[in-house]
């Protein structure tokens, strides 16, 4: 079963969370029902720091034994940080998608985008269709 | 899609299913590394009811089948299983396949799930052209049901269900026999790296001979296993994969299949194979390992020196070793254990070395091993 999605952030339909710390900056990484899809994260390709990045542009990649999938930025902007835990320890990813297994900070350009994102209630009624 | 008897305790167990060459199988219950783990470390139980069974029997089934197969099956005793390639005209893999003395003049050749159509095929049109008039053969698949029980528990939790003493059975070696009075064959084989038995019965009892293993095998952490460690358990051993890493256009000396070639027999493909042989071959099938996280897949380039001289046909995170592996296809030169090449993985290039096969090797070989297969 799912965890409960955190009603501090903003999900993409793409299955990405992204939290605004208050600095302009946001932190993001992939939710906990895209880490129950993948299973076995095995790898994760990190953002290098610096990149400039779209809104929905791919901006990381994570692999599980089976499968590749991107992970889409929820917002533009410059990548400040990347979760270094993650090259030895992808599996955080599957163990804490919402707090240790964060994969990128970025500093944002456009904050307003994150208002064109889904909330935790629109994300859950997102996957709910989805799935039927 | 086609479904096997067990599909709906599939769904019923939470599997994640996939289409596989037009079947819905599980591709796993939990996770690939836990079932893969599992496997290893205790017992796993796979469907492979998809698989294919062609019999041959019949007068002439012998000479017919030293005629289609790159083996010598020459003294071949009823209860041994051989593993063989099926050639075509130019020496291209049309199959790997295993045969199954069942009894004189009786064979049973089990193929891959995805060629079974082709080989029926290609067995119907060469027995015609050749005039085997006297042999019939027969696409017995939708009547067998085929389980694989493998790991270093199978014997124990088999052996609760099997009248037969299983601790005698060597390797490569079959018994006609019952499970739980249910008419089977039980081969000592599997495509994992570990000890393990192959069981084929009735389609519409198999159910049956699953649900008592799993119960069976409760106390030894007996599980379910989905095709994703399938996969992960057969590379990791060194063993090929039909589709991905070999196709009609592979020949046997391209990739570790030289052993079961006997050139000293006439049949299809023997020629171009001969050929090849004398003149040596371009390029090899490798085991690959990489420094860097990271899994290289199936069609992923390889480069040496920045040219473009190969590419993967399996890879993946190793369970057991953590860590990435592979099988590419190399120029022979490059295809010495030690050789290192790059491999084209998105947009960068991973360094990464010629191993010898295979990754992993089970600790204590069971007892048998030593018979050659």
């Amino acid at each position: 079963m799912s965890k409960v999605n955190p009603t501090d952030r903003r999900y993409t339909r793409e299955h990405e969370w992204v939290i605004d710390n208050g600095d302009e900056t946001a932190t993001i990484g992939i939710t906990d029902h895209a880490q129950e899809l993948l299973t076995d994260i095995v790898f994760v390709e990190l953002p290098e720091i610096g990149r400039q990045v779209k809104q929905l542009e791919a901006v990381a990649v994570v692999e599980s034994v089976k499968s590749v999938s991107d992970v889409y930025s929820p917002v533009t902007g410059e990548v400040i940080e990347a979760n270094q835990k993650l090259e030895q320890s992808p599996e955080l990813i599957n163990q804490d998608p919402y707090g240790k297994g964060w994969i990128a900070k970025l500093k944002m350009e456009h904050p307003e985008e994150l208002q064109t994102l889904l909330d935790a209630s629109g994300y859950e009624a997102f996957i709910a269709t989805e799935q039927h | 899609m086609n479904k096997t008897p067990l599909y709906n305790r599939h769904v019923a167990l939470g599997a994640r299913i996939i289409d596989f060459g037009g079947w819905a199988m599980p591709v796993q219950y939990t996770n690939v590394i836990e079932e893969h783990l599992t496997t290893r470390s205790a017992a796993g139980l796979f469907d492979i009811c998809h698989m294919g069974e062609i019999d041959v029997r019949g007068e002439g089934a012998f000479d017919f089948l030293q005629h289609v197969l790159s083996r010598n099956i020459d003294g071949q005793q009823i209860g041994q299983m051989k593993l063989s390639v099926l050639a075509n005209e130019e020496g291209g893999i049309m199959d790997d396949l295993t045969v199954y003395l069942l009894d004189e003049n009786h064979y049973r050749l089990v193929t891959n799930a995805t060629t079974k159509d082709k080989d029926y095929a290609w067995l119907l049109k060469v027995k015609e052209q050749k005039g085997f008039s006297q042999i019939e053969i027969t696409d017995e698949t939708d009547g067998i049901g085929k389980l694989d029980l493998q790991g270093p528990r199978s014997e124990d939790i088999l052996q609760q269900i099997v009248p037969a003493n299983l601790h005698q059975m060597k390797y490569y070696h079959f018994i006609q026999t019952k499970v739980l009075n249910i008419p089977a064959v039980v081969s000592r084989s599997g495509y994992t790296g570990e000890d393990g038995f192959e069981i084929y019965a009735p389609h519409d009892r198999i159910g049956e001979i699953w649900d008592r293993l799993l119960q069976a095998g409760v106390d030894y952490g007996l599980k379910p296993i989905g095709l994703g460690a399938r996969d992960t358990l057969r590379l990791e051993s060194g063993m090929m994969l039909y589709g991905n890493d070999m196709d009609e256009t592979v020949t046997p000396y391209e990739v570790v299949y030289g052993w079961i070639v006997n050139l000293g027999k006439d049949f299809v493909g023997r020629d171009a194979l001969d050929k090849q042989f004398s003149e040596g071959v371009k390029r090899k099938l490798v085991g690959f390992t990489m420094w860097e996280r990271g899994i290289a897949r199936h069609g992923y380039k390889v480069f040496k020196d920045g040219k473009e001289v190969g590419i993967v046909t399996s890879g993946t995170h190793s369970p057991t070793l953590e860590k990435a592996i592979g099988l590419a296809f190399v120029p022979v030169e490059l295809s010495k254990p030690g050789t290192t090449f790059d491999i084209q993985i998105r947009n960068h290039f991973t360094a990464a070395q010629v191993v010898s096969m295979p990754f992993y090797k089970k600790e204590k070989q069971y007892v048998f091993f030593n018979t050659f297969i």
